[in-house]
């Protein structure tokens, strides 16, 4: 135990190392164009969570009940995204158990209800863009913004199949570059003998959906899991305005009341 | 209404007390933005106490339960998400404000005598703070509580021969779980609250008896009018300072709501990403960092490098740290307080302390290798991380910023102090 802080301390710095070299070699993402206050987009987004996302994914923070907060009253809601349940209060969750899910994927799949707070929404956009079809993996999927990832690519025939494409760069300045000449998903990887590859994606064969398409879609589901995440946020904005604006008649008032009283402090 | 008073007054002396400590209280009249911070102090422990009173009614301290809990205040409960956003913003202003209300008597010499016991007082209030804050920090039982509570009760166990049974004891078991986790609560809701309220009862009692020190660090106690007894530079602090605070306290809460209502979570420092992740004993996080108020300290902790095989040297630094601070009325051997009439050597090391605890305090949040290494060129520090051979050298900086105290405020040039205050 008197090794046990150098040991955490260390699992610490190397992590906090791993992670610099992670963000410096981490896939480059794409800013996702959700807005939170689209809300057509957030209830399609609600469409794509049921009917794609909860088969593995719960939202066990998450009432149906919520829902109301996109502007769909409860009718609504049960005629169209509940599935598994008729309580309009109840939680979303997945009809999966966690026993077989651990069995089936090595672990089990994440709860969503906060993951847009863990990741961001970048991050989850770009992931979902990042699927490409990789040989080696147990699932036949690999992902660039995520590499080596449990999940298969439950969208692919949606989005179709991507393959991965690989440039060798001779240092890392014009790995570098290349990343940034790509504008959007790419990832630059030292391999060894010095050298860099960047991975960028590109679609093998395609989906149902054209990439705009596809993009759309991805963007609607993004902006409901942030919805999600915080379903008090539009709200909280809302107020927030309110109370500066209160704030600064309640400063005037107080500002002359101390003018008055210190009229005769010299 | 008079009759209810002197009835009161018989029994309790409450037109008294009002007297002593507020509208007789005589306070120097030229107090500037650095005297804010006192009564914003108050009231944001006010309101720590507040929503804390308020999310202990829904709050589970069960390892089980508690994130759960946390979510349910921020999606189930009416106004939750207010109160629990109030609580965590308000844990980081409450340092701001702290830290402020320090840096302002570093400035005017409001340690020195005879105001030593007060300071004192202080240094404790900042002890329980940093205590309160790290019990509260495990509550909502997230990755970055779980495993920043690992990390601090390890820093215990790394004291020689009694370290392994003392982490065992603070924890309750042999890692940290629900029975540390219950016992946390515990420290956090109701023993250190009350030592808190205590000492700045014991704070404000000590201000009133000695007087508050000013920016010219003139006793106005020393110019009293004959006429009245009281001091030529003073003013009543009621109701010549409540309306001057009243001012403070509404420009700070516009402040405080535009972050509590437009940017909760502070860009990852008030509220940390991997926070919303629940505790999980078998993953450590990839990057463990405390919160922002207590990164100048770990920053120093991860600079002192291990001897004997052994990290205690670090956190011994760590603590010595905070401690050196109770001796600052007696390492100070200036002849005057107030940074106005002080010399070059004194300023210009109180910007070298200031900008040392700066640059720790964001050396501690971001990882060792932020800025490379030196190139095996160099001598000495051959392939050293540059971070951390700078947090090293500011280390050292701070420390030397009080040892070096009585020598340097001795022989610093200081000017002639008026002797009544200058506005």
């Amino acid at each position: 135990m008197m090794n046990a802080l150098a040991r955490l301390l260390g699992i610490a710095l190397l992590a906090v190392a791993g992670v610099a070299a992670g963000n410096e070699g981490g896939a480059q993402l794409e800013p996702a164009p959700a807005h939170r206050l689209d809300v057509e987009s957030l209830q399609r987004g609600a469409a794509h969570f049921v009917n794609y996302c909860i088969g593995c994914h719960s939202a066990q923070f998450m009432r149906y009940s919520r829902l109301t907060g996109l502007g769909l009253n409860e009718q609504q809601i049960r005629d169209n995204l509940m599935f598994s349940t008729d309580k309009i209060g109840s939680p979303m969750l997945s009809p999966m158990s966690k026993a077989d899910a651990a069995i089936w994927f090595g672990v089990p799949p994440p709860d969503l209800s906060v993951e847009a707070r863990v990741r961001g929404k970048d991050w989850l956009y770009s992931y979902l863009l990042a699927f490409y079809q990789d040989g080696k993996a147990p699932t036949g999927w690999n992902n660039l913004v995520f590499p080596g990832v449990a999940m298969p690519h439950v969208l692919w025939n949606l989005q179709g199949s991507q393959q991965v494409v690989e440039t060798e760069f001779e240092d890392a300045e014009k790995a570098e570059a290349a990343v940034i000449a790509a504008k959007g998903l790419a990832l630059a990887e030292r391999i060894p003998g010095g050298k860099y590859v960047v991975k960028t994606l590109a679609i093998e064969s395609p989906g149902t959906m054209s990439s705009v398409e596809y993009r759309r879609f991805v963007a609607d589901l993004v902006n409901y899991l942030d919805y999600m995440a915080e379903p008090a946020r539009n709200q909280r904005i809302n107020i927030g305005i309110v109370v500066l604006i209160y704030l600064g008649v309640l400063f005037v008032f107080a500002y002359a009341l101390k003018r008055v009283y210190w009229k005769d402090v010299h | 209404m008079q009759r209810i008073l002197n009835w009161i007054d018989d029994r309790f002396p409450l037109t008294a007390l009002w007297k002593s400590q507020v509208s007789e209280y005589y306070a120097p009249k030229n107090f500037n933005f650095w005297y804010f911070m006192g009564s914003l102090a108050l009231v944001v422990l006010v309101m720590q106490l507040i929503t804390g009173i308020f999310l202990t009614m829904s709050y589970k301290p069960d390892a089980t339960k508690a994130f759960e809990s946390v979510e349910y205040i921020m999606r189930d409960v009416a106004g939750g998400w207010f109160i629990r956003y109030a609580h965590s913003t308000g844990a980081s202003a409450f340092f701001i404000v702290v830290y402020l209300h320090m840096f302002r008597a570093l400035l005017y010499g409001s340690y020195r005598k005879p105001r030593e016991l007060l300071w004192i007082v202080g240094c404790f209030i900042y002890l329980a703070l940093m205590a309160e804050a790290f019990f509260g920090y495990l509550l909502p039982w997230g990755q970055m509580s779980y495993w920043g509570a690992q990390v601090i009760v390890n820093l215990f166990s790394t004291v020689p021969i009694i370290g392994d049974d003392l982490g065992t004891w603070i924890r309750g078991d042999y890692t940290v779980s629900d029975v540390t986790l219950n016992r946390f609560f515990a420290f956090h809701v109701a023993a250190v609250p009350l030592v808190l309220l205590l000492l700045v009862v014991v704070h404000l009692m000590a201000l009133h008896e000695v007087g508050s020190n000013n920016p010219d660090g003139v006793e106005i106690k020393d110019r009293k009018d004959p006429k009245t007894g009281h001091p030529i530079d003073g003013i009543p602090f009621h109701p010549y300072y409540t309306v001057k605070d009243l001012v403070g306290v509404v420009v700070f809460l516009a402040f405080f709501s535009i972050v509590l209502f437009f940017w909760p979570d502070g860009g990852g420092y008030f509220l940390e990403a991997n926070n919303f992740v629940p505790a999980n004993p078998l993953q450590t996080p990839v990057h463990i960092a405390p919160v922002w108020y207590f990164t100048p300290f770990y920053a120093m902790l991860r600079a002192v490098p291990s001897y004997f095989n052994s990290q205690f040297w670090g956190v011994l630094v760590m603590g010595a740290a905070v401690v050196i601070l109770f001796f600052m009325p007696w390492l100070d051997r200036s002849p005057v307080k107030s940074i106005r009439y002080r010399g070059p050597l004194y300023k210009g090391w109180l910007a070298a302390f200031v900008v040392s605890f700066l640059v720790l305090g964001y050396l501690g949040v971001v990882p060792v290798t932020v800025w490379g290494q030196f190139s095996e060129k160099v001598p000495l520090l051959g392939t050293a991380d540059k971070a951390t051979v700078v947090a090293r050298v500011l280390t050292i900086v701070y420390f030397l910023f009080f040892l070096l105290m009585p020598w340097y405020t001795a022989r610093d040039k200081t000017k002639p102090v008026p002797e009544r205050v200058t506005g």
